[in-house]
């Protein structure tokens, strides 16, 4: 009951930060916010990442939409453990295949059947290079595939990784943005490769701000 | 008249107007019917936003001179932010970036409300203008360097030392206008304001001819003359709330309509420089903080040391 009332303050007092210091809102150009079960699939520069996503989502969908997250993160102390599962109620995947013991496309696959939305970052890891999107890591592909009905809808946070770079405490009050886009589901025999490269694109295509020239195809935003 | 009442006065006429501007953008959506209509529902955006604008400045005028400090402040905070978003910082630049927000705001404002004139008219254009190099070069990233450090003087000067005038205005000590600080403050942002908005008003009416088509699409020259001769007029008529006779008035209401035109202008080419619209969508139907102060930010200052030079002694 307490742990209850202290996550749902915790929730309350982390979107308020964000919107304080980023001044973020949600663009969607592509799609609007629907309580379907979806994947939102973003590029991943700054820890702050997911909690933009969340914060930009209208209350009732952010309940039903859990960031998917490397277990050893946020497993690391009691703080976090209290953000990851009690807040944020993340989906934690432990990402060394040797000591898993479940599979993750399979429980991503269970929550969505159960009505919940993910959050993933198929880049698998931070992109620190200020620059461009890493390649996706193929996770994205096994859970188009198992769940083909859902709607994968791609995302770009923007600038956040200038608020808060990586090795600084103090976050620059810069202003964010993050933009859905069109959803995207997995073709008709559309291969891997073929598929996560199409999806990557649809990334870096949200990377050119609204009403410029979209930026090279390398998916470089503005410099 | 005392200069509660005046300033009583004055706010019931801004309200006054603005219930007028309402129900014209009342009959006007109405007239257009149920579908959306994208220039009507921007003009009603904008008097709602004017509501509110002039609403927490009237807060602020109750809460005195360190309400208007606090409100310039936090209008200095949003607009350096709106700057900085578009300038190509690295990540090296990232303490002089938060110095910037967290150091030299609150300096800047401080020394105002401590009415140190001394100081807060070298602060930035002095000390940090030779500090925030020395920070930044001790980072030791040359890429960019003199762009990097240009385009954050800019912003400083722009969005902080620019605007930090208006309420510098309450600091001045002109001889038989004591106490009456905020009806000056009332003047310049009535004026420049009221230029914009009739600019905009004789543009949409009259305007043919382009003043600067490769800068600002919206900006014409008998909008440019009938907003200008416009504010003129009202700062003409506003003289009453001032240290200054009619004529007077409507001369520095001239300066500021040219000034606020000239940096409406100015940041209209730093916008199309960024290829950007708007600065922000900060105050709905109007953009971004700097979109709704480009002009007062350019006409403060130098209001500022007019009246200075020639009023106080």
């Amino acid at each position: 009951m307490i742990r209850r009332f202290a996550a749902t303050l915790a929730a309350f007092a982390v979107t308020g930060f964000a919107r304080v210091v980023t001044g973020v809102r949600g663009n969607w150009i592509g799609c609007t916010p629907s309580p379907e079960p979806r994947i939102y699939f973003a590029n991943h520069a700054s820890h702050g990442d997911f909690v933009l996503i969340w914060t930009v989502l209208p209350p009732a969908l952010r309940r039903q939409t859990r960031p998917v997250a490397g277990a050893d993160y946020w497993q690391a102390d009691r703080v976090r453990r209290f953000l990851g599962r009690d807040v944020f109620d993340a989906l934690l995947i432990d990402r060394d295949p040797a000591t898993r013991t479940n599979d993750p496309v399979t429980r991503m696959a269970e929550a969505l059947g159960a009505g919940q939305s993910l959050i993933l970052f198929p880049e698998g890891t931070r992109n620190t290079s200020g620059a461009g999107l890493l390649p996706f890591k193929s996770g994205l592909y096994h859970i188009a595939r198992t769940r083909p009905e859902v709607d994968l809808v791609p995302v770009y946070i923007d600038n956040l990784s200038r608020v808060l770079p990586k090795g600084e405490v103090l976050p620059v009050p810069l202003l964010c943005d993050v933009r859905f886009g069109a959803p995207l589901r997995l073709g008709e025999g559309e291969e891997k490769d073929a598929f996560l490269a199409r999806a990557r694109a649809a990334v870096v295509a949200l990377s050119a701000k609204p009403g410029t020239a979209v930026a090279d195809g390398a998916g470089e935003a503005r410099p | 008249m005392t200069a509660r009442e005046q300033t009583i006065a004055l706010f019931l006429g801004i309200a006054a107007f603005l219930t007028l501007a309402s129900a014209i953008g009342l009959v006007l959506k109405r007239r257009a019917g149920a579908g959306p209509s994208p220039g009507i529902d921007n003009l009603n955006a904008r008097i709602k936003a004017w509501w509110v604008m002039v609403a927490l400045i009237a807060a602020a005028f109750v809460a005195g001179k360190a309400g208007v400090i606090i409100l310039f402040a936090f209008a200095s905070f949003a607009a350096l932010r709106e700057f900085l978003t578009l300038t190509d910082t690295r990540r090296a630049d990232h303490r002089a970036l938060a110095a910037m927000f967290f150091v030299v705001i609150p300096a800047q404002y401080w020394l105002v409300y401590d009415e140190w004139y001394g100081l807060y008219s070298i602060f930035i254009p002095v000390y940090v203008f030779l500090l925030l190099p020395i920070i930044m070069a001790l980072r030791g990233d040359t890429t960019r360097f003199m762009e990097r450090v240009a385009e954050m003087q800019w912003g400083l000067m722009v969005c902080v030392f620019c605007l930090s005038h208006v309420p510098a205005l309450l600091t001045l000590p002109i001889p038989g206008y004591e106490g009456r600080g905020l009806l000056l403050i009332a003047f310049l942002v009535l004026v420049v304001q009221s230029s914009d908005v009739l600019q905009y008003v004789w543009g949409k009416l009259l305007g043919r001819r382009k003043i600067a088509p490769a800068l600002s699409p919206s900006k014409t020259w008998e909008g440019f003359v009938g907003g200008a001769a416009s504010a003129v007029l009202l700062g003409a008529a506003l003289w009453w709330i001032t240290p200054f006779t009619p004529l007077q008035a409507a001369a520095m209401a001239l300066v500021l309509a040219l000034l606020g035109f000239f940096g409406g202008l100015v940041m209209s080419a730093v916008k199309r420089d960024r290829g950007v619209k708007d600065w922000g969508r900060m105050i709905e139907g109007h953009g971004g903080m700097l979109d709704r102060l480009d002009s007062v930010v350019f006409s403060a200052p130098i209001f500022f040391h007019l009246v200075r030079y020639w009023w106080v002694p």
